[in-house]
């Protein structure tokens, strides 16, 4: 490859790299907190909340990912003729699915915390709320962080299925250079880019594990 | 005649098939300190709990300061009071666990202060005011900082008793406060609480020191399958009993 493509591809592969940082980030600023109330509704007593909730979580785990993605941006046509932009399809599909398995290291997570903690709190006279967000869920979130990191980390890589419905990604931007200039190296040079995204939430991800280790 | 803090008439409570508290009575009056006693599964700490709301009662009647908070209605199934009374009874009383329970994320400080900031809605300074006195009293001033994981047993059920005092409670129970010790960190605990017992703080102790009982006790409660077996001045019940059930439980509990 010549310099000046190197160049322009490279240039072409950092504007998509942006993408697939806004898929990563809108998925997470809607599936973390998503994730929370399914694993509340998930521990609930009523059945009119937990079994439906029970159902969501095996399609949203049992199903394919790239198939979910399809489903997101076809059906709202087919079935009740409004299209769905390609990037929101996406960030709607990656949402769901990822809400799910946050929900379960969330429930996980809360269900590790001893009843002794909320008896504490109850006795202290802290509302159910006080209770869930001063004493449950700071401890929640330390002991979840290895999961959560796995997590991080394959929605990152996850984030390349998205070419599927014709998100302009950087794998699809990768696999694009790869056939006009007939080389493999876009597609190698998108790895080092995924690695490089991922080296990154790792990094954040042992910041955050030291931070929180100043109890146990 | 002093004024009576709680009054617990006729509770049952039931898990399943097993009937626990089998019509229990009794009542606390200000300033007075009473010791529970009995062995293991005679549903001291069960009462406990019914008392503060961890468990609810299936049938009897329940007040402090004659504010209801349970009553049975004709079926005898207990009726709970509305949330607002609940919640103002539930400053009424503080309880010490026998695990603890500290908040393990939240510095010493921060576990005393949490509740009369959140709940009392007391300023933060005035808060931690009040929170290094009692640590002063408890004899923990130089670890306000400190972190429960940082602390002996000991040293976290001072912090314990800190943090329910400083919600200003008209009585405090005590579940077993030194059974999670070993055996020469009881000492402290007993220490703290007798220093409570000085100043008139109304407590009830589920304990087995039986001596701790004795001497600090204004009355002691025997408790065996559910019932009150006794209930006078530590004298009647540990000493002159002629019950056969106090007595040999308290041949066992000596010869431990």
């Amino acid at each position: 490859m010549k310099l000046e493509s190197l160049i322009s591809m490279l240039q072409r592969m950092l504007g998509a790299s942006t993408v697939t940082l806004e898929v990563f980030f809108l998925t997470l600023i809607f599936s973390l907190p998503l994730g929370l109330l399914v694993a509340k509704g998930r521990m609930s007593h009523l059945k009119v909340i937990n079994v439906p909730i029970k159902f969501y979580l095996l399609i949203m785990r049992g199903t394919p990912l790239i198939l979910q993605l399809i489903f997101f941006y076809f059906a709202p046509s087919s079935l009740f003729g409004i299209s769905l932009d390609r990037f929101w399809a996406a960030v709607l599909a990656f949402s769901l699915n990822y809400a799910a398995y946050f929900a379960e290291i969330f429930r996980g997570g809360i269900q590790s915390i001893p009843v002794g903690q909320h008896e504490a709190a109850a006795i202290l006279g802290l509302s159910k709320l006080q209770t869930f967000f001063k004493i449950i869920l700071p401890q929640v979130i330390k002991n979840i962080i290895p999961p959560m990191g796995n997590e991080f980390m394959t929605l990152v890589k996850d984030t390349a299925l998205a070419q599927t419905i014709g998100v302009m990604e950087l794998f699809r931007i990768a696999n694009t250079t790869s056939s006009q200039y007939f080389s493999t190296v876009p597609i190698f040079v998108a790895g080092v880019f995924y690695l490089a995204m991922n080296a990154v939430v790792s990094y954040g991800f042992s910041f955050a594990s030291k931070k929180l280790n100043y109890y146990r | 005649m002093s004024q009576t803090v709680l009054k617990m008439q006729s509770i049952y409570k039931s898990f399943g098939d097993m009937e626990v508290l089998k019509g229990i009575s009794f009542e606390v009056k200000k300033g007075e300190i009473v010791s529970i006693i009995g062995p293991s599964g005679s549903g001291k700490s069960t009462l406990l709990r019914c008392a503060t709301m961890l468990e609810k009662a299936d049938s009897g009647n329940i007040s402090y300061d004659d504010i209801n908070m349970i009553i049975s209605d004709l079926e005898q199934a207990a009726v709970y009071a509305d949330k607002k009374t609940l919640k103002q009874i539930n400053r009424k009383f503080g309880l010490v666990f026998q695990n603890f329970n500290l908040f393990p994320h939240l510095s010493v400080l921060q576990n005393i202060i949490e509740a009369p900031m959140c709940v009392a809605n007391i300023s933060k300074e005035e808060a931690k005011k009040t929170a290094m006195e009692l640590l002063a009293k408890v004899g923990l001033a130089d670890r306000a900082g400190a972190y429960p994981c940082q602390l002996s047993g000991g040293q976290q059920q001072r912090v314990a008793i800190a943090r329910a005092l400083a919600m200003n409670p008209d009585i405090l129970f005590f579940d077993e406060p030194t059974s999670a010790l070993d055996p020469e960190l009881t000492g402290e605990i007993l220490k703290v609480i007798k220093s409570l017992a000085d100043e008139k703080m109304t407590m009830v102790i589920v304990t087995h020191e039986m001596n701790f009982a004795r001497d600090i006790s204004d009355r002691v409660i025997f408790m065996d399958e559910g019932v009150v077996v006794a209930n006078g001045t530590p004298s009647e019940v540990l000493m002159d009993s002629a019950n056969p059930r106090i007595n040999q439980f308290l041949n066992k509990i000596s010869n431990e």
